[in-house]
């Protein structure tokens, strides 16, 4: 049963990862990274995270997700509805491409091998760590403990650089802040 | 009922990394980018629940995971601005387009 649901959220993020890289819509891979998120909350559930969980959907989905789609909105071209165009392979690669076909052939390249050298890495690794029992235990009561006592100075440095990161966000993202030639302020 | 082998834990998170990466590399848009760079954490965050397993006094990998998260949420928000920022110089926010600072 607990394997079945693994399985399925496993399923279910590497689908909608998946499928944010194959799709040309920047709104339906919005979308599908809604999938790859809910996803990754289940699996933080199977490996005994619940608050870690919680924080993931009310993070990401409920924050981050919908700043993706608000941004999604604010940078859509009004005088193209469908502008396919927007999502044809990178070119970053450049150096010696020929043609548009070659500059996905390299990325892949290198993702996959990428892929083959970790699952090489993770199947000879013998991790004795990973032969210990393990149970399952809510965390959040440790959580709590942790953040107030050993966790305490990164705990308020991130309040902090939260703080600073969202006034900053604000003031970035408000026509008060044209860029000009020459900065004036 | 015994509990899921981590090991198809990290292959998860292997290959979720690796699906980010690939976006980071191969899509022009630059708010994909982003979702690639989310896909990535994501994956790192997978990897240190999963060790955190083990260490059910102290936690210290979903203690990790928490603060990534939040980080993520700060780095996220800034992007966007800037992003929002660029497109209103640029009026494009195709990556391949924008070649120059200033314009």
């Amino acid at each position: 049963m607990l394997q079945l649901a693994f399985y399925a959220f496993a399923a279910l993020t590497l689908i909608g990862a998946f499928a944010v890289l194959v799709t040309r819509n920047v709104l339906y891979a919005a979308f599908f990274l809604l999938l790859a998120l809910l996803g990754t909350a289940g699996l933080f559930v199977l490996a005994s995270a619940d608050f870690l969980a919680i924080a993931q959907i009310m993070i990401y989905v409920g924050g981050v997700l919908v700043l993706v789609i608000f941004g999604v909105m604010l940078t859509h071209k009004p005088d193209s509805p469908i502008d396919m165009s927007n999502q044809q392979p990178n070119r970053i690669p450049s150096s010696n491409r020929r043609g548009v076909g070659s500059s996905w052939i390299v990325g892949t390249l290198v993702a996959g091998s990428l892929f083959a050298a970790l699952f090489i890495v993770l199947v000879r690794a013998n991790f004795r760590l990973l032969s210990q029992p393990v149970g399952w235990k809510s965390a959040v009561n440790t959580i709590g403990m942790q953040l107030m006592t050993e966790y305490v100075v990164p705990f308020e440095t991130v309040a902090i650089l939260l703080l600073a990161a969202l006034v900053g966000a604000t003031y970035l993202a408000s026509p008060l802040a044209k860029p000009t030639r020459h900065a004036t302020r | 009922m015994q509990p899921v082998d981590s090991f198809l834990f990290l292959l998860v998170g292997a290959a979720l990394f690796c699906i980010g990466l690939t976006v980071v590399v191969l899509k022009r848009h630059a708010i994909v980018v982003l979702m690639g760079i989310e896909l990535m954490l994501n994956a790192v965050n997978i990897n240190l629940v999963a060790f955190s397993q083990y260490d059910p006094d102290r936690i210290q990998g979903q203690m990790l995971a928490l603060f990534v998260i939040i980080v993520a949420a700060a780095e996220s928000a800034v992007a966007l601005a800037i992003l929002i920022q660029v497109y209103r110089h640029f009026r494009t926010a195709q990556l391949d387009e924008l070649t120059e600072l200033n314009r």
